[in-house]
């Protein structure tokens, strides 16, 4: 990976809620191009980062710089032009409910571009052939989605404006082994054509081998890890160390086995 | 409009033209409205003479999924009409995202037929008319499922769920004494008032106290309290079992073996029943003071002679026709409004639609029901 400035890079963060502090003093880089895989403990704060970061929960101390910008120094035009440039893909998929599939696509591009409608249309096609849905589930409504369908109109949505960045969290929850398995891998393949940077928070082991360049770990408020699959498994942090080398997660490091392959393995049982 | 993003130059038959600048989205307007140009845009300008084109895109410093695309359909509309189309110079990495534009938009869904106008608009009516019907239809469905739920708790009291209902009726009765009051007691005064304004003018300013009792005891009383119940519990019923039903709460209750009706739509209607009259009791009161209170304060009219009037006026049958019309009013404002709940479908619209309907369908029902009532009561001699 290059060895650029960091496109998002936070330093000393404390968020909490209450007497509850969930990010004490965490220092973090994100490099530019990379996909990034957050990894920790249910509650130990990954969800809360990503919304730390683009702005959703305040913070109580430290500071971010997202693409070369200070969050505290920007103003509200700047900010806004900031959002344009970075996608977010909730855990749900956050799709607005009463507009249909192509309008969600669409409604980041109505509001941001002087573009025709015909453009218009033919970019939401577009996006939602490479997240690998039809044209022809452009006119359905959230409600009448797969769970797999949702997070990819959502990425879809997330990436109409052609983002820097991708913000995605839990994109593989919910979806069954072979559909997480190809989403990881249109991340992939996205993040290799569009060149975007990607923080992906996840649970998903899977999704650290296949998909992710460098993995960072938190717990117990802290980066408890970073660094590549195999940092990972020669950590001796007590999480990190449950987490890569449980029974689960030396199933998928002992084989080094390709996509492909695991996805024929699959198939065979 | 900052630099040019395409420049062009005609070679004999061979167009030449050179891209620069930032083919991103912030610019795609401006490209596409030179792009059009090119091709002949579908508002009809005519294209170019020249027979092929190359398109060097050395020049471009940055490129997305919008220029790519833009590109795409450039050299597609081209190549369409039978002519040359070479794209020279594009950077590794943007070649690939070209290819991958190259395979989109291949097949366009059919576009949503727009029919003969009077058509849809007969569409239109006829849809609206069975969704009326339907709308009585699934009252009669809901009254039905609730006689049956009530007709089961009957049988087997100890499934009843008491702490609901305790805590429907505190939310839905207590809680509103205090709106409810205040409500009627204005109304009740601004009939006063009007009834001594007008009476003043005959020397029949006593009348106006029979025209506070009986109004407020037969009518008023019990069809304000109705209309403020249907828009503060009536809707607040349809929007929560409207996004229990969105949340599959509902089908997560049936799949366990509970029958929704019994648990959630049951001790709402039943505590609407009870309520309504309860709350009819206390605005009535309230409204009588506050007719009392004007006549006494704008009319000139002691506390004692009010009292002794409005014993003279009333009677107990009156008190019984506004009584006697409240739980029917409870039922119908719980049953369309948990009937509605229940039509909620996935989005937050339809769950906005429902509500509306919900608490218009129930204050149109409610007056409806006072009218019959005071057919039915003027013939038994009421």
């Amino acid at each position: 990976m290059s060895e650029k400035a960091p496109v998002i890079k936070v330093r000393d963060l404390v968020v909490g809620f209450g007497t509850q502090t969930v990010l004490n003093h965490l220092d973090l880089d994100v490099r530019a191009s990379e996909i990034l895989g957050v990894v920790g403990a249910s509650g130990a704060g990954k969800s809360v980062l990503l919304r730390t970061i683009i702005g959703l929960i305040p913070r109580r101390e430290g500071s971010i710089e997202v693409l070369g910008k200070d969050l505290d120094k920007v103003d509200e035009k700047e900010r806004r032009a900031l959002e344009r440039r970075w996608g977010v893909l909730f855990q749900q998929g956050a799709l607005f409910s009463s507009l249909t599939v192509k309008q969600n696509v669409q409604f980041p591009m109505r509001e941001n571009l002087d573009i025709s409608q015909r453009l218009m249309d033919e970019m939401a096609h577009a996006k939602l052939e490479m997240v690998g849905l039809s044209p022809r589930d452009g006119d359905k409504f959230p409600s009448e989605l797969s769970g797999g369908m949702t997070k990819r109109v959502a990425l879809a949505r997330a990436l109409a404006l052609d983002p820097e960045i991708v913000f995605l969290d839990e994109p593989t929850s919910g979806l069954d082994p072979i559909s997480a398995g190809d989403f990881d891998e249109l991340i992939r393949t996205l993040q290799g054509t569009l060149e975007i940077t990607v923080f992906m928070v996840t649970h998903d082991l899977e999704s650290l081998y296949t998909a992710c360049d460098r993995i960072a770990v938190l717990a117990d408020g802290k980066l408890a890890a970073e660094g590549t699959i195999g940092d990972m498994l020669e950590c001796e942090h007590p999480w990190v160390k449950t987490y890569f080398q449980g029974k689960r997660g030396s199933n998928l490091a002992g084989r080094e086995s390709t996509h492909a392959e695991r996805m024929t393995e699959r198939e065979g049982f | 409009m900052g630099e040019a993003l395409l420049s062009q130059k005609l070679v004999g038959d061979r167009l030449e033209l050179t891209a620069s600048g930032s083919w991103t989205a912030p610019h795609a307007g401006e490209l596409e409205t030179e792009i059009d140009r090119l091709t002949g845009s579908p508002s009809g300008e005519t294209p170019s003479r020249a027979t092929d084109v190359s398109i060097d895109m050395a020049g471009v410093r940055e490129l997305d999924t919008f220029g790519a695309w833009l590109l795409e359909r450039l050299t597609r509309q081209w190549t369409a009409s039978g002519r040359e189309a070479v794209v020279v110079g594009l950077p590794q990495h943007s070649a690939d995202l070209v290819e991958e534009m190259h395979g989109v938009n291949r097949e366009t869904p059919p576009k949503p037929e727009r029919g003969n106008p009077i058509v849809s608009f007969l569409a239109v009516i006829g849809r609206g008319s069975t969704g009326f019907a339907r709308s009585f239809y699934t009252f009669a469905h809901m009254l039905g499922e609730v006689g049956m739920a009530a007709g089961r708790v009957l049988w087997r009291p100890s499934e009843y769920r008491l702490t609901s209902t305790v805590h429907q009726f505190d939310r839905v009765a207590l809680q509103a004494v205090p709106i409810i009051v205040l409500i009627t007691f204005l109304i009740g005064g601004i009939i006063a008032q009007q009834g001594i304004f007008h009476f003043r003018r005959f020397g029949a300013e006593l009348y106006s106290v029979d025209l506070v009792g009986i109004l407020v005891l037969r009518e008023i009383g019990v069809l304000i309290v109705a209309i403020m119940v249907a828009g503060r519990s009536g809707s607040s019923y349809t929007a929560e079992l409207g996004s229990m039903k969105m949340r599959e709460e509902i089908d997560a209750l049936r799949t366990m073996g509970f029958d929704p009706i019994e648990v959630l739509v049951l001790p709402r209607i039943l505590v609407l029943v009870v309520a309504l009259p309860a709350l009819t009791f206390i605005g009535s009161l309230a409204a009588l003071y506050g007719g009392g209170l004007v006549a006494w304060l704008y009319g000139g009219m002691s506390p004692d002679i009010y009292m002794a009037r409005l014993t003279d006026a009333i009677s107990l049958t009156h008190f019984q026709v506004g009584m006697i019309k409240a739980p029917f009013m409870g039922l119908v404002i719980g049953l369309v409004a948990c009937a509605e709940g229940l039509r909620v479908k996935g989005s937050a619209e339809s769950l906005g639609i429902q509500t509306t309907k919900s608490v218009v369908e129930s204050i149109f029902l409610v007056i409806v029901l006072d009218g019959l009532f005071a057919i039915f009561f003027a013939s038994i001699g009421m």
